[in-house]
């Protein structure tokens, strides 16, 4: 007798509720005892969690801080992944992406008056975006080189590109050593909501809908969905599958761009250390768990940064690290990883049958 | 348990009293059977030493089950294997290996970044730690000049040429001390010049007292490579010779013999102009042999033009290069008299091509989408499924239950993803959207396979519905039946060539049986 | 000559920890499984190593602690990737992410009183260099033998794995899993068994160099102690061309990069320094563009063709 997976044989939609849900579960009880062997109590923990993260004004805005950046990306990133392009280059797209935005506004503030200013910066935050990535897309349609490591690499030459600007040429002269860009002028600062949250929430929310749009409803996300699950069949319905591609990531490119590009004119107003602090990279867990569907990712987004901003609640609160969100988010990924499989598979016994019967 | 069996065992056992000869190899009454077909039938099989055996028999007539099942990767359902006179249990190769039976198959398990050397240890567990390279060298060496299987031994696989490649498996295979040699099509994938070696091969195999099996369609190798010969007919044995005592002429009928059906019901054959006109069209295979050497024929509007010839002759580049997905290297090719050579699919399309692919689950239907949007990938790009850029969701819906009604096609809604269907399903979804777009020819390339009774008459019934509305339908099949009941005229291709053109009505079983098998027609 | 010599000497104390992490990371890719969990595996070793060393004082404590943390940390991302089917790169990052972040918090928790029950600032017994004394005035030599026991090691392991891959049986089942997962399976290889076995083993050398980072390269213990390496690994294992003995070149240079980035620092200019830095990130790029144009002709050299697909037999 052997235990075997079987593919099911129709989607299970429990198994797809069933799944998150359960692997949600699972994370919260496995928090909960790390809590307590540190002496913690898991419900005050995540009670102060929660009131951090949404309890008050302060709080609700600071999580949506997180949460646009993680939007956007998570938005760019899910894009790639319909095609099958693994793009972990979110993190080096943003980069560049508001590194673009700051050379705009820092540069070209004589020649765009009032908001084109604001407009330009973001303009240039899509097409930094949309070329670093799009290199990467090239060379995978016409040399067939590994995107993923490719994509990786990118990130750090982005990254270090960055700091020489912040830490060289672009470097205030006043800013008494501290390295980062002069302030931006204040036509080029995406004007806020509440708290530090700006309206790149609106054009996030906005995006995803435009996304899910062209996706389900237009013939390009069609020929895209056909790309993504077989090229082969793409091909052989007459579809132009090396051009979408490279067309698909570069948008994917221009939206991590765009957050980027958020970042700077939205909260730090220059081109400083901490644009970003991983969002590429959780991108990709935004967009794994909302299952590629652009309409779940703010969701998923908002959650993940309320667990970000509840830890640093939680420290301040409780004096427990606020590491502790990231460890949450670790916790949930790891039941649903092992859970995606009862998606597609079910656990069968077997009985092996002999080889021969007499007669 | 087959009626048969108690008879065969009768004579069976009368036999083997008589016998001084033990057989290296028999297999008895080996049944097999799989979702819907039966593959092996009561089979009995004897191998004796220094023999080889050819096992004859079109595509589907179950010869790669039953060596399958010999050299242990499927069990059989029913039946005994016997080494040496002792009855042995074979649940897996390296039990197999461990009786000294091994099998090249017709895709060759070798690492292709590796070395020869290197491909020919792996997954030895008597190797040392650290092999003794100079050792495997020598050894190697030596059993290459006593077979005449030269190699290089320091050479990455992906460098060598096919039939080297396939040296290194029988390499392989003696390096395990095997005993008997399974080969499954050989000479498929070598020049006639490689062939001829490989016969050197097993004839210094067979003095060297090893047994060998091959798998073939091809009476040529049946004649010139083996002892015995056994012909299979849809999982049973239908012949049994020693290959001295009969001709390629009675083989042919043997392995296609047959009552001659009649044909399907149909409006009588009046064809129109040439829809399709191919003129010495040249092609490649995706390694760069030679796929087509110079095809030409011409199909008429109003005809079912059919294509017959076992599997791995040219039929996928053919159907390839006629639908764009291929480029022709010589040769022109005409949709309606326009010249429409080495252009895009997209392009044919638009002339109202349809293509039924062979690979029906990673080409012709895409398993993660809905049984609506499969339906609507031919004609998304515009009205009425689409309005511009905008897909029309609801107009998608409606086309796709109109096709599912007309099609019967069993799905338990149109958005449930193809991949839940079973084969005979996904295959009419496939039709239903092609014929739905088909204006000027069909492109189909073993529409039937693997489908059970009824899904097969539905699709042969729309192919001629099709035919009759005037359409030209090009029609590739591996079943002779199905070519005769449904085509016009029937062109046989063999090695990337037509050998011949029939008309339907006139068809003579044997002579279509050797031109498949190659030979040219012989003056009585 | 001494300029060379000192900075021959900070090279390959700072490639030790990158060097021995690359050859576990090779490992686990030679088999397929791609594991983009080296920082958090890295941290998870450097905190480990760490902390037990500084509870239980002994130095062998701390090795064997982090390499079973790395060893667990592994075996999860095999059983995701590899039974459950689970996606490679996400998995990779799951660990990286649970990693970075618990690290983080054990550093708040793990410490003495004293100290607000953090780790930081912390000091304990350490590995330290040893130079035989004859060797103090040879130039360049002086540099190689003026190391810790860690990477005198690593002088070890190179030839060793380099010997493990390329000349032993196991090494040659190792690389036609990772090759041919089908082939390998077909001539009776144990395609799962061999990519938990060498992904552990992998995990194991990761969290190992994190330990000669908190136990010898900086030492002690910070919440950024890594600073990217767990990256700059993933990015050394395609320059290497998953070839053992090339790891040292990787690590050399960045290893050699960052230790004239120090001196350039120290002068005052940073401004060439991330260009340099940049320099091993555009190598490896192109690197992986010439294997693949390579590999379209050749096949010779490449990554592991299964790298990052996963593998189910048919049930007959």
């Amino acid at each position: 007798m052997r235990l075997v997976f079987e593919k099911r044989k129709a989607t299970s939609i429990s198994a797809l509720i069933l799944v998150p849900l359960i692997s949600f579960a699972v994370s919260l009880c496995l928090t909960a005892l790390l809590l307590t062997i540190f002496g913690a109590d898991p419900i005050k923990t995540y009670s102060a969690m929660a009131i951090g993260a949404f309890g008050s004004l302060h709080g609700f805005a600071e999580t949506l801080v997180k949460a646009i950046p993680l939007m956007m990306t998570g938005l760019g990133v899910a894009i790639a992944f319909q095609l099958k392009f693994w793009n972990i280059g979110a993190e080096g797209q943003l980069t560049l992406g508001g590194v673009a935005a700051a050379g705009v506004t820092l540069f070209l503030e004589q020649y765009l008056p009032g908001p084109l200013l604001l407009v330009g910066a973001l303009l240039g935050g899509l097409l930094a975006g949309a070329l670093w990535a799009g290199i990467p897309a090239l060379l995978k349609t016409s040399l067939n080189v590994d995107e993923t490591l490719v994509t990786l690499m990118m990130n750090y030459i982005a990254i270090l590109f960055s700091e020489y600007l912040y830490y060289g040429p672009w470097r205030d002269p006043k800013g008494y050593g501290f390295p980062g860009s002069r302030m931006f002028a204040s036509n080029a600062w995406l004007p806020r909501i509440v708290g530090r949250a700006h309206i790149g929430i609106l054009i996030a929310l906005f995006v995803a809908l435009i996304l899910w749009f062209i996706l389900k409803r237009t013939r390009w996300g069609f020929e895209l969905q056909i790309i993504g699950a077989s090229q082969h069949a793409a091909r052989y319905q007459g579809i132009a599958v090396e051009r979408n591609i490279v067309l698909a990531i570069a948008l994917s490119g221009a939206l991590c761009g765009l957050a980027g590009a958020f970042e700077v004119t939205g909260i730090s107003h220059r081109l400083q250390q901490g644009l970003s602090i991983g969002y590429g990279y959780t991108a990709i867990i935004v967009a794994w768990m909302s299952q590629l569907n652009p309409l779940a990712i703010p969701f998923v987004a908002l959650a993940l940064a309320a667990l970000s901003v509840g830890g640093d609640q939680v420290q301040m609160v409780m004096g427990l690290p606020a590491a502790m969100g990231t460890v949450m988010q670790g916790l949930i990924l790891f039941p649903m990883l092992a859970g995606s499989l009862f998606t597609e598979y079910r656990l069968l016994a077997v009985i092996d049958k002999k080889g021969s019967l007499p007669g | 348990m087959c009626a048969q069996c108690n008879t065969c065992r009768l004579f069976l056992s009368i036999r083997s009293m008589n016998e001084s000869n033990i057989p290296k190899v028999e297999m008895r009454r080996i049944s097999k059977s799989f979702p819907g077909v039966i593959a092996n039938d009561c089979i009995d099989l004897r191998l004796h030493k220094g023999e080889v055996l050819a096992l004859l028999g079109e595509n589907g007539a179950g010869k790669s089950t039953l060596m399958n099942i010999l050299c242990g990767l499927y069990r059989p359902d029913q039946g005994e294997i016997y080494i040496d006179g002792q009855q042995v249990e074979i649940h897996s190769p390296r039990d197999a290996q461990k009786y000294g039976i091994g099998m090249v198959h017709q895709s060759f398990k070798l690492v292709d970044s590796m070395n020869v050397l290197e491909n020919i240890i792996l997954g030895l567990r008597n190797e040392p730690f650290v092999p003794d390279m100079k050792r495997v060298r020598k050894q190697l060496m030596e059993l290459a000049s006593q077979y005449h299987l030269g190699v290089d031994p320091d050479a990455c696989i992906w460098q060598l040429s096919v039939g080297e490649q396939q040296r290194v498996e029988i390499l392989k295979l003696l390096y395990r001390n095997a005993e008997v040699l399974i080969l499954d099509e050989p000479t498929a994938v070598l020049t006639p010049q490689e062939a001829h070696e490989l016969n050197r091969v097993i004839n210094t195999m067979k003095q060297e007292g090893k047994s060998a099996v091959f798998i073939t369609h091809k009476m040529e190798e049946v004649i010139e490579f083996s002892d015995h010969v056994m012909v299979l007919q849809k999982g049973r044995v239908v012949a049994e010779t020693s290959t001295s005592e009969t001709s390629p002429k009675e083989l042919a009928r043997m392995m296609v013999g047959r009552e001659i059906l009649f044909q399907i019901e149909r409006k009588p054959y009046s064809p129109g102009k040439a829809i399709l006109e191919l003129s010495h069209i040249e092609a490649l295979r995706d390694r760069g042999l030679p796929a087509l050497k110079d095809i030409s024929f011409s199909l008429k509007a109003g005809e079912i033009f059919g294509i017959a010839g076992v599997d791995g002759n040219g039929q996928r580049e053919l159907a390839e290069v006629v639908t764009g997905l291929r480029k022709s290297i010589k040769g022109t090719l005409k949709i309606a008299d326009k010249d429409m050579t080495n252009k895009s699919p997209l392009e044919i399309i638009r002339e109202g091509v349809a293509h039924i692919p062979q690979d029906r689950a990673s080409v012709g239907a895409v398993g993660d989408l809905s049984v609506a949007s499969n339906l609507a990938m031919k004609q998304y790009r515009s009205r009425p499924l689409a309005q511009g850029i905008i897909l029309l969701p609801k107009r998608i819906v409606e086309f796709a239950r109109r096709l599912i009604d007309k099609f019967r096609i069993a799905t338990p809604s149109p958005n449930t993803q193809v991949k839940f269907l079973s084969g005979g399903n996904v295959q009419k979804t496939i039709l239903a959207r092609e014929i739905g777009a088909a204006r000027s020819l069909i492109v189909a390339v073993y529409p039937s396979r693997g489908l059970d009774v009824g899904a097969t008459e539905s699709v042969r019934r729309q192919l001629i519905n099709m035919r009759d509305d005037g359409l030209g339908i090009l029609l590739f099949s591996e079943d002779l039946d199905e070519l005769m009941q449904v085509s016009d005229r029937i062109a046989v291709i063999f090695e990337g060539r037509i050998m011949d053109i029939l008309d339907a009505g006139k068809i003579d079983i044997e002579h279509i049986g050797m031109l498949m098998a190659g030979m040219k027609t012989e003056v009585d | 000559m001494d300029f060379v010599t000192s900075i021959l000497t900070i090279t390959i104390r700072a490639g030790t920890s990158l060097t021995i992490a690359t050859i576990g990371e090779i490992l686990t890719e030679r088999t397929g499984i791609l594991n983009l969990g080296v920082e958090g595996i890295m941290l998870m070793g450097a905190l480990t190593a760490f902390a037990t060393v500084f509870y239980s004082h002994s130095i062998m404590l701390g090795i064997l602690a982090a390499m079973a943390i790395g060893g667990i940390l592994a075996l999860l991302h095999a059983f995701l990737t590899t039974t459950m089917r689970a996606n490679q790169v996400v998995s990779g990052l799951s660990i990286t992410l649970f990693g970075t972040g618990f690290s983080s918090f054990l550093d708040k928790g793990l410490g003495p009183e004293s100290n607000n029950f953090r780790l930081v600032g912390l000091r304990a017994e350490r590995i330290l260099p040893f130079a035989p004394k004859w060797a103090n005035d040879i130039p360049i030599l002086s540099a190689f033998l003026n190391q810790d026991m860690m990477t005198y090691l690593v002088y070890l392991l190179i030839p060793l794995a380099w010997f493990f891959l390329y000349k032993t049986r196991p090494g040659l089942w190792l690389r036609s899993v990772g090759e041919d997962p089908y082939t390998a399976d077909a001539m009776g290889i144990d395609v799962t068994k061999t990519r938990y076995l060498y992904t552990i083993i992998g995990g194991m050398l990761i969290a190992l160099g994190g330990a000669h980072l908190s136990l010898s390269y900086t030492p002690g213990w910070s919440e950024n102690i890594t600073g990217g390496r767990g990256w700059i690994v993933i990015a050394l294992v395609i320059f290497s061309m998953w070839n053992p003995a090339r790891a040292v070149w990787g690590s050399l240079l960045f290893g050699g990069i960052n230790a004239v980035q120090f001196r350039l620092q120290a002068s005052g200019t940073s401004i060439p320094a991330n260009f340099l830095n940049m320099l091993p990130y555009i190598g490896t790029i192109l690197v992986l563009v010439a294997i693949t144009w390579w590999e379209a002709l050749s096949k010779k050299v490449g990554a592991p063709a299964a790298l990052g697909s996963s593998y189910m037999r048919e049930e007959k």
